[in-house]
């Protein structure tokens, strides 16, 4: 199949932010996730927990509210002691809970004042603790309020009456976080201890109609505080300072005991934070706040399938490119020549003009961004640097001329009327010609640059596309969905190549449809035309066209070299799909040429060195 | 403790008036009734503000109580005995009242109950330090008065009532200021409603407060099994609430109230109410089903998974000959007779009748066979009621005929795994003193829940009787594997001289030990190798150490153990060990053999009871030494396990290090 030379990166020393909130809307079946950085991410549930938008705030917090004509101030509630840091409404509006130190105030929204104040115990094992937080709040219809504090307490109070009716002691530390399912029959908590608890509403004898509020299910799936936890109709979801989103369904729930049913753990983002120039072997690392470059090294020497060869030119780090002001980078490239570098921020976008002298690097702003490229959300550089693609955040594809240093506009591709979705997926072919635009749900346009218009549109499908690259001398454009299904579409003839067609007849081995992170890049082979390169954050697989495809009897993934077998039994177990699941976790793989691979990776265990330290618990009782 | 207290609502009467009964919710209308000058009827709702507007009826007698109960209307019950529903008493206030009780006589508590649908009302009155009792049927009119006797203690003044209510009887429960407290069964439905009856009353907990308590005492029942009561245990020491068990007279808990209580007690929707200091507290107290295993903190674990699993808990209901002492017996004739007839309703079950029958006249063998009979029947809905009464049945008449033993019955009932010790501690009991030693071992290995005294009559047994007198019996030999020629794969090496890392087992000896272990080294050989007790002894003395157990409970009966005994005893332990530590694995062959740690706890055991009676015995010298350096070898065992775990993270951090390629690396990777 092919031996090649990989260099493994694994100085990308990213971090990705802690999860401080999350919301799940039960309409549309997603959920949003805010995390310290201020980014807001979009995951559709409903498409194989796929990360569909990236937000990327400046960091402050913004409230809007949202009326038909206009936003009011209506009334100043009885001023409180203390800062206020939870709220529940009670769900027919007429009451809000409001959660502070020492106390929990219930007010009257038509009046307006305090009708109730309940006193939380300061106490924690025994021990006054100094201050009492209620993190959290949840008011029922019924009228009980939960709350949880910074004492390890859950403890439900009758609004009505201001009383406590019961209390659970669940931890040593803080409980941070509360979500109440839409029913009202089970709520999850998060503490600081990483665990999540599950209490539900249970009869007291079987056949009673009498019910308790019962805590049924530990779990633990994080290392540090959970600080937000959502509960939709099927799953529990937390996240916090381990930055990992966890959504664990709930078995009694579920209907059919899939591969759906299984717990999920999202670490990375489902998009590439790293490009890659491949004449020059440089690597461009996306941060929140600042670009990285580095330039691979090389060796002279080979090897047999496993060596790791003595390096005669380490990894050098080029270029440290920090951005002004507060907001994240959304997106950035370099070209393939290495000669350019471009990003965007929420409200600006940047172009640098790279110069190479021996090992001197130098870098020079290309000024006077027109307005119109204001903040983008993918840019893409063609192959032979000349073109500069853009997708900005309004839905306009913007295509710019770049000579020297210099650029010009040439067109802009307006959004289909009607729909106001950006594109946040481009993909160019390798002569130039053929443009590949993707937003969330809208399909794959494909535009004719040459041209200058729309030339068709893959037929809709109903997952997300994750990835998609062009195929060099055929322009098939292979299209990566959130349900990993890839799909092969020939550009010129307009429809699906008879190799995808063969795909979708047969299916693909259930194994293939089980993985759950999505493929993040497709490359190609410059020499191999049947071949397709692609990864996700756990494996990388070259897909052999000419080969059979496996069904789900013949082995998938085989680490193993064939030893002395016969011809016969290596024909007839050799399949199409190739993949290699040394390196992980995977944030990006690209072919650099022929013979050379180029690997990122990111152990968690860095990830972990880097994150403050959890609670300590103790060990063995000692 | 209410962490947040405070009054929801409050409302108070004018200046002078003084309100003379406790305000009570109609649960019907959501309003308050409270009475004031004894007399004055109030009744508001939440609305309300000032009590002096709201709706007043002025009565033409003094009120006692009010009594009002969820899903009927309130009763005014008045201090000369006659009782009225609210609603009617409303129509016309100024009706007359009755006077019901005779003069002097002071009504002192009442409490009102719904029994079928019907309230029931009871109150008790004293007169002169005699007490009645009133039960009003109140759909009925029927009035029953009873007369209450205390019994011996004549002189006792009944300081607190609780009543629990079943379906025929109401129990009264009193507490006494000799700090017992007795119970009184009074029938709901009267017998004859114009005979003056009277009523005795029986001890149920004995000095639970002491006889001299000051603030005044309480007790509340919380269920059938369950009664709380507030006051100080001893003299001297601070008031508590503790909630006792009475079925079987365990203290089921208590908590210390430092502030002072005031004697007044109330339990309502499994929460406790009670003054402390200056506060309310409150108290969530749930009664769990009350089983004698629970009461005693002692459940049976660690089955073994291939044995049949035993009910851990005992069918309260069936009926028992050596049922708990202080049950009462007209309720458990009651119960026996009830099931009596409900057996003969079954027309197509004779068999259990007929074998209860035959049990009381036929003979052994006849018995035998019908019991056979009934077992090879499908197990019936009754099967364990007839099992309990068979046994209670054979039980009784082995105590009344010295030589009838159906020894080949009561093992196969036994076999059955219904029952336990509880149902039938005679069944032991009669064991033991046939020497029955198979028996024994059956109900050993049957039974959960055996006492810690009878385990260790079972031991003494086993251990005094004789060799020849254990060959003629038929003890079941699982447990037990033939040790004399065994030969294994997983015998480990015999190891004597190696020096392991630091330590020799052989190196620290004490020296004086050294030279008597020299003089007899093919005894200490000898003693190791070949078994101390025969086989069928073994086998006895393993379902001992099956047994489930108590520390406490068992180590003062252990002492009694006669120190030849406790010696052989120990000699068989420790043979035991060291056939587990020839083993890899730690454990013995065969199929249900005693484990390690089973085998060291009692080693540990019958050193802690017998230590100064071992350690003055000669013979017993040899084996203290051993037992010495088995203790010493194995703390060394776990400081070398210590020191191995240290090596061994060690080299998992170094073997992570060269896993971790650094940061950046170019590899060959060939795909296939």
């Amino acid at each position: 199949m092919g031996e090649f030379k990989v260099h493994r990166v694994r100085f990308f020393n990213y971090v990705p932010s802690g999860i401080r909130c999350v919301a799940y809307n039960n309409q549309s079946n997603r959920l949003a996730v805010s995390r310290t950085d201020g980014t807001v991410e979009v995951y559709n549930l409903s498409a194989n927990y796929f990360q569909e938008k990236v937000g990327c705030e400046d960091g402050s917090v913004k409230l809007f509210q949202i009326t038909p004509d206009k936003i009011q101030f209506e009334r100043n509630f009885d001023r409180q002691k203390s800062r206020i840091l939870s709220l529940s409404w009670h769900p027919s509006g007429t009451h809000v809970a409001a959660g502070s130190i020492d106390y929990i105030s219930v007010f009257d929204v038509k009046s307006g004042s305090a009708i109730h104040k309940m006193i939380v115990d300061r106490q924690h094992m025994g021990v006054s603790k100094r201050k009492c937080i209620v993190w959290g709040v949840a008011f029922l219809s019924d009228g009980t309020v939960i709350s949880v504090d910074s004492a390890g307490k859950v403890q439900f109070w009758d609004s009505a009456t201001g009383t406590l009716v019961k209390s659970h002691l669940i931890a040593n530390a803080d409980v941070q976080s509360i979500a109440v399912a839409e029913q009202e029959d089970s709520f999850v908590v998060g503490t600081a201890e990483g665990t999540v608890f599950h209490f539900q509403l249970v009869p007291v004898t079987s056949n009673s109609s009498e019910k308790q509020w019962v805590r049924t299910k530990p779990f633990q799936h994080h290392t540090h505080d959970v600080r937000t936890v959502a509960h939709s109709p099927t799953a529990l979801i937390s996240g916090g300072t381990d930055t990992h989103l966890v959504i664990r369904p709930l078995m009694e729930k579920v209907e059919v005991k899939n591969y759906d049913a299984a717990l999920r753990k999202i670490t990375f983002p489902h998009r590439r934070l790293i490009s890659c120039s491949k004449k020059r072997q440089l690597l461009l690392f996306q941060f929140a706040h600042h670009l990285e470059l580095w330039r691979l090294g090389s060796t002279v020497a080979t090897g047999k399938n496993g060596d790791t060869l003595p390096l005669s030119k380490n990894a050098d780090h080029l270029l440290h490119l920090k951005t002004k002001g507060p907001e994240n980078i959304i997106c950035s490239c370099i070209s393939l020549c290495g000669s350019w570098i471009a990003y965007s921020t929420v409200s600006r976008f940047f172009l640098y003009r790279l110069n190479y002298e021996h090992d001197n690097i130098s870098l020079k702003r290309v000024s006077k961004m027109p307005p119109f490229l204001r903040c983008a959300l993918q840019i893409l550089f063609s192959e032979d640097s000349t073109k500069l693609f853009v997708a900005s955040n309004q839905g306009a594809l913007h295509i710019v001329q770049l000579s020297g240093g210099s650029f010009k506009h040439l067109h802009a591709f307006q959004p289909q009327s009607g729909t106001v979705e950006a594109m946040c997926l481009l993909a160019v072919s390798s002569d130039g010609n053929w443009l590949a635009a993707s937003g969330t749900s809208a399909g794959v346009h494909v535009y004719n640059v040459k041209q200058l218009k729309l030339h068709c549109t893959v037929p809709a499908y109903n997952f997300p596309v994750t990835a998609m690259a062009i195929a060099p001398n055929t322009n098939n454009l292979v299209i990566a969905h959130s349900d990993q299904q890839v799909f092969e579409y020939s550009i010129p003839d307009k429809q699906y190549t008879d190799w995808s067609r063969t795909v979708q007849k047969q299916g693909f081995h259930h194994l293939w449809l089980q993985r759950d992170t999505p493929i993040t890049h497709i490359s190609f082979h410059p020499k191999r035309p049947m071949h397709i390169l692609l990864h996700d954050a756990y494996m990388f697989c070259i897909i052999d066209k000419s080969l059979p495809l496996p069904n789900d009897k013949t082995l998938l993934y085989n680490p193993f070299p064939p030893t002395n077998e016969s011809d016969v039994v290596r024909r007839r177990t050799a399949h199409a799909f190739k993949i290699s699941k040394i390196y992980k976790p995977l944030l990006f793989m690209d072919l650099l040429d022929e013979r050379t691979l180029v690997a990122v990776e990111r152990p968690l265990d860095d990830i972990i060195a880097q994150l403050p330290p959890p609670i300590k618990k103790k060990k063995f009782g000692t | 403790m209410v962490s947040d207290q405070k009054p929801l609502g409050s409302w108070s009467v004018k200046q002078g008036q003084i309100i003379t009964c406790p305000a009570v919710c109609n649960f019907q209308t959501r309003e308050y009734i409270v009475v004031h000058d004894n007399k004055v009827l109030r009744i508001w709702n939440n609305e309300d503000v000032n009590l002096d507007k709201v709706f007043k009826a002025t009565l033409s007698a003094e009120v006692y109580r009010i009594l009002s109960v969820q899903g009927t209307e309130p009763l005014v019950l008045f201090k000369e005995g006659a009782v009225r529903g609210l609603e009617a008493l409303l129509a016309d206030p100024q009706q007359k009242i009755e006077t019901v009780i005779s003069d002097e006589e002071v009504i002192k508590w009442t409490k009102f109950f719904i029994v079928f649908r019907h309230p029931v009302l009871i109150f008790i009155t004293e007169k002169h330090g005699n007490y009645f009792a009133y039960v009003q049927m109140f759909n009925s009119r029927i009035l029953t008065k009873y007369t209450l006797l205390l019994g011996q203690d004549e002189n006792s003044v009944i300081e607190s009532f609780t009543a629990s209510v079943d379906r025929k009887f109401i129990s009264l429960m009193s507490l006494s200021s000799d700090g017992c407290i007795y119970e009184t069964l009074i029938p709901i439905r009267p017998t004859d409603p114009e005979k003056n009856q009277t009523l005795v009353r029986s001890l149920l907990l004995k000095a639970v407060v002491s006889g001299n308590t000051r603030n005044g005492v309480a007790l509340t029942a919380l269920d059938q099994d369950h009664i709380a009561v507030l006051g100080s245990p001893q003299a001297a020491s601070k008031e508590c609430l503790s909630v006792w068990n009475i079925k079987f007279q365990t203290l089921q808990t208590s908590k210390e109230l430092p502030q002072g209580t005031s004697g007044q007690l109330w339990y309502y929707g499994e929460n406790l109410f009670m003054l402390h200091g200056k506060s309310l507290t409150v108290i969530p107290y749930k009664c769990e089903v009350s089983s004698l295993a629970g009461a005693l903190g002692k459940l049976k674990h660690g089955q073994d998974p291939g044995t049949h699993v035993m009910p851990r808990f005992v069918n309260w209901e069936t009926p028992q000959g050596c049922g708990l002492g202080f049950q009462n017996s007209e309720q458990s004739r009651r119960i026996l007779r009830r099931r009596k007839i409900e057996v003969s309703l079954q027309p197509e079950v004779p068999p259990s009748k007929q074998l209860l029958s035959t049990i009381m006249e036929d003979s052994e063998k006849h018995i035998e066979v019908e019991v056979r009979k009934f077992l090879a029947l499908k197990q019936t809905p009754d099967f364990h009621t007839v099992i309990g009464d068979t046994v209670t049945g054979l039980l009784e008449r082995c105590k009344a005929e010295p030589s009838f033993y159906p020894r080949n019955c009561l093992m196969q009932l036994i076999q059955t795994h219904v029952l336990s010790y509880s149902l039938c501690p005679d069944l032991m009991e009669i064991a033991l003193i046939k020497k029955d030693v198979q028996l024994l071992q059956l109900c050993l290995q049957q039974f959960p829940d055996i006492p810690e005294s009878v385990t260790c009559a079972c031991l003494k047994i086993f251990l005094s009787i004789g060799d020849d007198s254990l060959q003629e019996t038929d003890v079941s030999m699982e447990s037990v594997f033939d040790y004399s020629n065994s030969v294994h794969d997983e015998k480990m090496e015999e190891q004597t001289e190696i020096l392991q890392n630091g330590f020799s087992p052989e190196e620290d000896k004490c020296s004086n030990c050294d030279q008597e272990l020299n003089k007899k080294p093919q005894d200490e050989t000898k003693e190791s190798t070949s078994c101390p007790v025969v086989p069928k002894r073994a086998a006895l003395l393993n379902a001992i150490l099956h047994s489930a157990y108590s520390e406490t409970f068992l180590l003062p009966h252990l002492k009694d153990i006669p120190a030849q005994h406790i010696t052989l005893f120990l000699k068989y332990l420790y043979f035991l060990y060291l056939k587990c530590s020839e083993n890899a694995t730690m454990t013995l062959p065969g199929i249900h053999p005693p484990t390690l740690n089973q085998i060291m706890d009692w080693i540990c055991l019958l050193l802690d009871a017998n230590f100064t009676v071992v350690v003055m015995m000669p013979e017993a010298k040899r084996l203290l030494i051993n037992l010495y350096k088995l203790v010493k070898s194995q703390i060394s065992v776990y400081s070398e396990l210590n020191k191995i775990e240290v090596s061994f993270r060690e080299l998992q951090k170094l073997n992570q290090e060269k896993n971790n390629r650094g940061l950046y690396s170019i590899e060959v990777l060939e795909l296939f």
